[in-house]
C-alpha cells in the first residue's frame, strides 16, 4: 500500500515527531472536553470504533495485510466480555480482559491459517474464516443466537467507580482507547514495527535479510486481533449488549471503510474515519438502506479518487507530513 | 425399502441433488471469478450482487414486460453483463495499475451500493418467482424423486460451465484470452485490442453470475441479500480450488456442493460451516489450493 516514508529521521532516533505530539495533545484535549458538548453514548461508540479501526490499521497500514474478517475478533471480544460480566459476574476490567484473551487466541488460529496465503487470497481466507465464526456464534448456545446477550451489567470498575454513570463510563472508555492507541503507536515506532514495514514494502527482501516473516506477520495479526477484541469487549459493556451485528461481515466492511476513509497507514486516520462514519450512521439511521448505499459510495470514491484518505490528504497539504 | 448407512436413500439422494444444485451455483460463480481474475487481476466482490441482479432482472422482465423464464434466461445475463461492462469501462479500468486490494475494495463498495439500492426499492423480504409451467412437477426415479426444474438447473449449469471451459481452452478467442492473461503488452503488440478483451471478459464473467441468478430465482426467493452470503462461500470455494484453472473452479464448485449436501444428511449442524472447515484443512495441507499455482 502507498505510504511514504516521511519523518524517517525521527523514527530512527526513536523520537516521536513533533507534529504527532501536538496533534495528540489537541486530540486529547478535545476528547476530554467532548462529553460536555456531545451525547456521551455517541462519543463512546466513536471511541470503540476508533480503537477497532486503529487496531485494523496496524495490519493493513503497516504490514500491508487486508483482513476481511476483523469482525470475528471484535464480535467475539464483545460476546466474551458480555458473558463474563453477566453470567460469571466478573468486574468490568476482568470481563474486558477475558474478551481480549479470547480475541487474541482466535487471532493466533485465524492468523496462522490466513498468513499461509498472500494478497487477495489472504483477504478471502480471513473473510471465510470469519464467516465460520459468525455461523458458530449463530448456533452456539452461550451467544444467545438472534437475541444476543442483552442487559449486560456495566458494574463497578476496580470495585469502586460506578460505570452506570455515563460520564464515568466515558472517561473509562477514553482511557481504554488511549491505552490501545498508544500501544499501537509504540508498536509501529519500534524496531518490530520497522520490520513490519519492511515486509509490507518488499516481502522478498525481508526474507532475504533473514527475517522470519511468518512469525512477524502472525504476531502483528494477533496484536491487531487482541486490540480489536479490546474494542469489542469495551463496546459490549458500554451498550450492555453483544449481538450478531458485531460478528457479521458487514462489521468487517465497516472497519475497512473507516480506516480507508481516514487514511491507510496514518496514525490518526482511523480515529478520524471512525468518527466520520459513526456520525454519518447516526444522521442517516432513519433512512434505512441508504446508509448501506452511502457507505458503498464512500468506498468507491475513496478507492477511485481519494486513496490517501482524509488525514493522508491533510498531511499532504501541510507539507508532506505523515499524521 | 433398503437403507444406506442408516439413511433412507430418498433422503440421501435428495440431499445430494440439493448439494449438486448449490454446487452448480458455486461452480458458475467461481468460474466467473476465475475468468475475471485471470484477465483483470481483480477479485470481483460484486459478483454476489450481480447474481442477485440477474434474479431481479428475471423478476422485472416478467412483472413489467410480461417476458417469461426463457426470455429471462437470454436477456437477464445480457442486461447484467452490459451493466458490468459499463462499470468496467467507467471505473474499474482506472484501478489496474494499483495494488490488487483496491479492486477488491472497489467492488465491495459497488456491492454495497447495488444491494442497498435494491433493498431500498424492493424490501428485504423477497419476491416470489414461479417455476416455468412445463417444468413443474417431477418424476420418481425409484431411488429418489427428481423435480424437473432442479434437473434442468443441474444440466444447464453443467452445459454452461463446460461450454465456458471449451471456449477458453479450445478456441481462438480463448487463446487470445489466455495469452492476454499471460502477457497483455505482447498480445497488444500483435494487434489485439486488449482493453476490449478485458471489458468483454468482465462482462462475460458478470453475465455468468447474472445467468446463475436467473436459474436461482425459481428455487430461492428473489431477495436483495441473496448474493451477499453466497459470495463468501464462493470465495472459500475459490481459495480451495485456486484461481489458476477453469476446470479446477468447476470441479471444486460441484464437489463442495456435494460435500455440503452430504453434511446436511449426516451432521446437519455443520452444514453451514463445512466448506470453511474444508478450506482450513486445504490451507494446512496444500496452502496453494487444490489446483492453484500461486503460493
Amino acid at each position: 500500500m502507498t505510504v511514504e516514508a516521511a519523518s524517517l529521521s525521527a523514527r530512527h532516533s526513536g523520537q516521536v515527531p513533533g507534529h504527532h505530539q501536538i496533534t495528540f495533545v489537541v486530540m486529547l484535549a478535545l476528547l476530554t472536553m467532548a462529553p460536555y458538548g456531545f451525547y456521551p453514548i455517541f462519543l463512546m461508540k466513536v471511541l470503540c470504533f476508533a480503537l477497532f479501526a486503529t487496531a485494523f490499521n496496524l495490519l493493513i497500514g503497516f504490514v500491508g495485510l487486508l483482513s476481511f474478517g476483523h469482525a470475528a475478533f471484535f464480535g467475539f471480544g464483545s460476546y466474551l466480555s458480555a458473558h463474563a460480566a453477566k453470567v460469571w459476574g466478573l468486574p468490568p476490567e476482568l470481563a474486558i480482559l477475558s474478551g481480549v484473551a479470547v480475541a487474541a487466541a482466535l487471532g493466533v488460529v485465524i492468523g496462522g491459517l490466513a498468513i499461509r496465503r498472500h494478497g487477495i487470497y489472504f483477504a478471502m481466507v480471513t473473510l471465510a474464516l470469519a464467516q465460520m465464526i459468525y455461523f458458530f456464534a449463530l448456533q452456539a448456545p452461550f451467544t444467545g443466537g438472534e437475541d444476543g446477550i442483552q442487559a449486560v451489567p456495566r458494574g463497578f470498575l476496580l470495585g469502586v467507580i460506578d460505570l452506570r454513570n455515563d460520564l464515568a463510563c466515558y472517561y473509562f472508555v477514553l482511557a481504554v482507547y488511549l491505552c490501545g492507541f498508544l500501544l499501537v503507536y509504540r508498536i509501529i515506532h519500534s524496531p518490530f514495527g520497522e520490520v513490519l514495514r519492511a515486509i509490507r514494502d518488499n516481502e522478498t527482501r525481508a526474507i532475504s535479510l533473514g527475517y522470519r516473516i511468518k512469525l512477524y506477520k502472525l504476531l502483528a495479526f494477533t496484536l491487531s486481533a487482541a486490540i480489536s477484541g479490546l474494542a469489542g469487549a469495551t463496546k459490549a459493556l458500554v451498550f450492555q449488549l453483544a449481538s450478531l451485528t458485531d460478528v457479521h461481515w458487514t462489521m468487517s466492511g465497516e472497519v475497512i471503510l473507516m480506516t480507508l476513509l481516514g487514511g491507510l497507514g496514518t496514525v490518526f486516520g482511523p480515529t478520524v474515519g471512525a468518527a466520520t462514519i459513526v456520525t454519518l450512521q447516526n444522521h442517516l439511521a432513519a433512512l434505512g438502506s441508504w446508509v448501506t448505499v452511502a457507505q458503498g459510495g464512500i468506498f468507491i470514491l475513496c478507492v477511485l479518487v481519494f486513496r490517501r484518505g482524509l488525514v493522508g490528504e491533510l498531511g499532504r497539504l501541510l507539507g508532506n507530513r505523515q499524521f | 425399502m433398503f437403507e444406506i448407512l442408516g439413511i433412507p436413500p430418498q433422503a440421501l439422494f435428495g440431499q445430494m441433488l440439493l448439494g449438486l444444485i448449490n454446487g452448480s451455483f458455486y461452480a458458475m460463480l467461481s468460474l466467473g471469478l476465475a475468468v475475471i481474475f485471470g484477465m483483470l487481476n481483480i477479485i470481483n466482490f460484486a459478483h454476489g450482487a450481480f447474481y442477485m441482479m440477474g434474479a431481479f432482472a428475471a423478476w422485472m422482465l416478467l412483472a413489467y414486460l410480461g417476458l417469461g423464464f426463457y426470455w429471462a434466461l437470454l436477456l437477464a445475463p445480457l442486461l447484467v453483463g452490459s451493466f458490468g461492462i459499463l462499470v468496467e469501462r467507467t471505473m474499474l479500468c482506472r484501478l489496474y495499475r494499483l495494488d490488487h486490494l483496491y479492486g477488491l475494495l472497489f467492488t465491495f463498495g459497488l456491492a454495497l451500493v447495488i444491494q442497498g439500492l435494491f433493498r431500498q426499492e424492493f424490501g428485504a423480504s423477497g419476491l416470489p418467482y414461479g417455476i416455468p409451467a412445463e417444468m413443474r412437477g417431477g418424476s420418481n426415479l425409484g431411488f429418489m424423486f427428481l423435480p424437473y426444474y432442479r434437473g434442468f438447473v443441474l444440466a444447464a449449469s453443467v452445459v454452461v460451465c463446460f461450454g465456458t471451459w471449451f471456449v477458453i481452452e479450445r478456441t481462438k478467442l480463448g487463446a487470445y484470452l489466455r495469452a492476454g492473461t499471460e502477457n497483455p503488452t505482447l498480445v497488444q503488440a500483435f494487434g489485439v485490442n486488449v482493453p476490449r478483451i478485458i471489458a468483454l471478459t468482465y462482462g462475460f464473467g458478470v453475465a455468468l453470475a447474472g445467468l446463475a441468478g436467473v436459474l436461482a430465482a425459481p428455487i430461492y426467493s428473489v431477495n436483495p441479500l441473496m448474493g451477499s452470503d453466497l459470495i463468501i462461500v464462493v470465495f472459500a470455494v475459490v481459495v480451495i480450488g485456486g484461481l489458476g484453472s477453469v476446470l479446477g473452479a468447476i470441479v471444486t464448485g460441484f464437489g463442495l456442493g456435494l460435500i455440503e449436501g452430504l453434511t446436511k444428511v449426516f451432521y446437519p449442524e455443520a452444514s453451514s460451516t463445512v466448506i470453511f472447515v474444508v478450506m482450513a484443512l486445504v490451507l494446512l495441507v496444500r496452502p496453494a489450493g487444490l489446483f492453484g499455482r500461486e503460493g
